[in-house]
């Protein structure tokens, strides 16, 4: 294992050096009552999909507390804007969503690649698999791209998407939402998730949002934001993200945090 | 610390919602540990994710023509034996000399030329297929090392948080029966989930989301 000794030591989010001795941060595992459960018995699809066996725990080392760094170089100004395409401006309410990404520390999360994608203001997406009777737009495609700045923070400009029957039982409809997935800086943070908008009379029929614990709920929500609101242009909603943080208590003695 | 928490400015209207406990005792009113935010619970991908996670290079763990490099190739299956064709597959893995290219790794970020150590693919031929490099062995934290494995992350409609498990090949016997996850698991059975198998150009890994082969999976 040359590799130990390779590199100077760069500090990381807590992880150390300590003479020979590698201590290594440990994400935070949300409480199972806080976190969504892989499957849930509304939502169909879960059926036969979800695995059912308890999963193995595993203790985080190397590989779990690394994750890859992807950021500007996948990422071009217009994707922030999702309401310009193809030379003209799709039809619907221009909306901004902006927010921060934070770890459960309360710590931003700088250079981290958030990655969106919804339907249109009629609730379709532009996906072959998405043929119900509602109009494609050929100015939205639904997909933006940024990355967070120094302090977390991210932003882009797009149209409220509509809500979409899929089928799932009788008079089933998605509530509006947008599609979020974000890196992090550890494989253990990796996070694919959805927003919503506030009051949505959808959620009570919904299993997406509905398997999320109750309490955790909220979470998913983006507030109004009159402040950021763009006078005579576009409504604006914030969203904070929120990832697994490293857990704050102090070392102690050797534990299975420690890589000899 | 007292357990999850989560923003103390964040109090829900609607009393139903358990927020405080319920034992009729009145709290200290002092936050008695670290201020913790109560982290996003995950949603499935859904059935449209290639619109918003397709990367031209994204199966390129290892560049095109990065000595070396082969193929791991798999399909993912459901509880009834059918193909899942509208899946995501994420590795992440270190360089053939244990290296990371992650500043968060404590032992400084490593660079390995054409290693990227990330990839995604979906499944929407019926088949995933990622081009990467052997990784190199990593201590494991108990003094011993690590056999050479992948950490795989997948993702579909149906599943509403990532399912979480690892690649490890069927040609480093001798690192895998060292291996400290591989000799926590019951049986050889389970081991077998997590064994890539030599192929043409490379190795095949099958994931099973459930059934008699469900794959093992872990929680991170």
């Amino acid at each position: 294992m040359g590799s130990l000794a390779r590199a100077p030591y760069r500090p990381g989010m807590t992880g150390t050096t300590s003479g020979s001795r590698l201590h290594l941060p440990r994400y935070l595992r949300e409480d199972d009552s806080l976190r969504t459960p892989v499957g849930f018995p509304g939502y169909r699809s879960t059926a036969l999909r979800a695995p059912l066996r308890t999963p193995v725990d595993l203790p985080q080392r190397l590989t779990e507390i690394t994750g890859p760094v992807l950021g500007e170089d996948r990422v071009k100004p217009e994707d922030a804007d999702l309401t310009l395409r193809n030379g003209g401006e799709a039809v619907g309410q221009r909306i901004l969503v902006f927010g921060r990404v934070l770890d459960s520390n309360g710590r931003p999360v700088p250079d981290a690649l958030v990655e969106v994608w919804q339907a249109n203001a009629a609730g379709r997406y532009r996906h072959v698999v998405d043929n119900w009777p509602a109009p494609l737009d050929p100015h939205f495609d639904g997909l933006g791209r940024v990355v967070t700045d120094s302090l977390g923070r991210y932003e882009f400009m797009t149209i409220k998407p509509g809500a979409y029957p899929w089928g799932n039982h009788h008079n089933a409809w998605r509530p509006a939402h947008i599609h979020f997935s974000l890196f992090g800086r550890a494989f253990t943070q990796r996070l694919v998730t959805q927003m919503y908008f506030p009051d949505d009379p959808l959620f009570s029929q919904d299993p997406i949002y509905n398997a999320i614990p109750a309490a955790a709920r909220p979470r998913t929500i983006s507030r109004y934001s009159l402040e950021r609101t763009q006078d005579n242009w576009a409504l604006a909603f914030e969203w904070d993200i929120v990832l697994r943080g490293a857990d704050q208590t102090p070392f102690e003695t050797d534990d299975d945090g420690d890589v000899a | 610390m007292s357990g999850p928490t989560t923003n103390p400015l964040d109090v829900p209207a609607d009393p139903s919602v358990p927020f405080q406990p319920r034992s009729g005792q009145r709290g200290t009113g002092f936050l008695d540990g670290p201020f913790q935010l109560g982290p996003t619970p995950s949603a499935t991908v859904g059935p449209y994710l290639a619109i918003g996670l397709t990367w031209a290079d994204g199966i390129f763990a290892a560049e095109e023509g990065t000595p070396g490099a082969f193929w791991i190739r798999g399909q993912v299956f459901d509880g009834a034996g059918a193909v899942v064709p509208d899946a995501m597959v994420e590795t992440w893995q270190a360089d053939p000399d244990g290296g990371f290219p992650s500043p968060e790794d404590p032992r400084g970020a490593a660079s390995y030329p054409g290693f990227r150590g990330y990839a995604r693919a979906q499944t929407i031929t019926g088949e995933f297929a990622i081009h990467t490099l052997k990784p190199g062995r990593l201590p494991d934290g108990e003094g011993g090392l690590q056999a050479p494995h992948i950490d795989v992350s997948v993702f579909a409609r149906g599943i509403l948080d990532r399912v979480v498990t690892r690649i490890y090949f069927a040609d480093e016997a001798e690192a895998n029966a060292e291996d400290v996850v591989l000799r926590s698991l019951p049986d050889d059975a389970a081991r077998q989930t997590l064994i890539a198998t030599p192929a043409e150009d490379g190795y095949r890994f099958d994931v099973y989301l459930q059934g008699e082969r469900e794959t093992v999976f872990f929680a991170v």
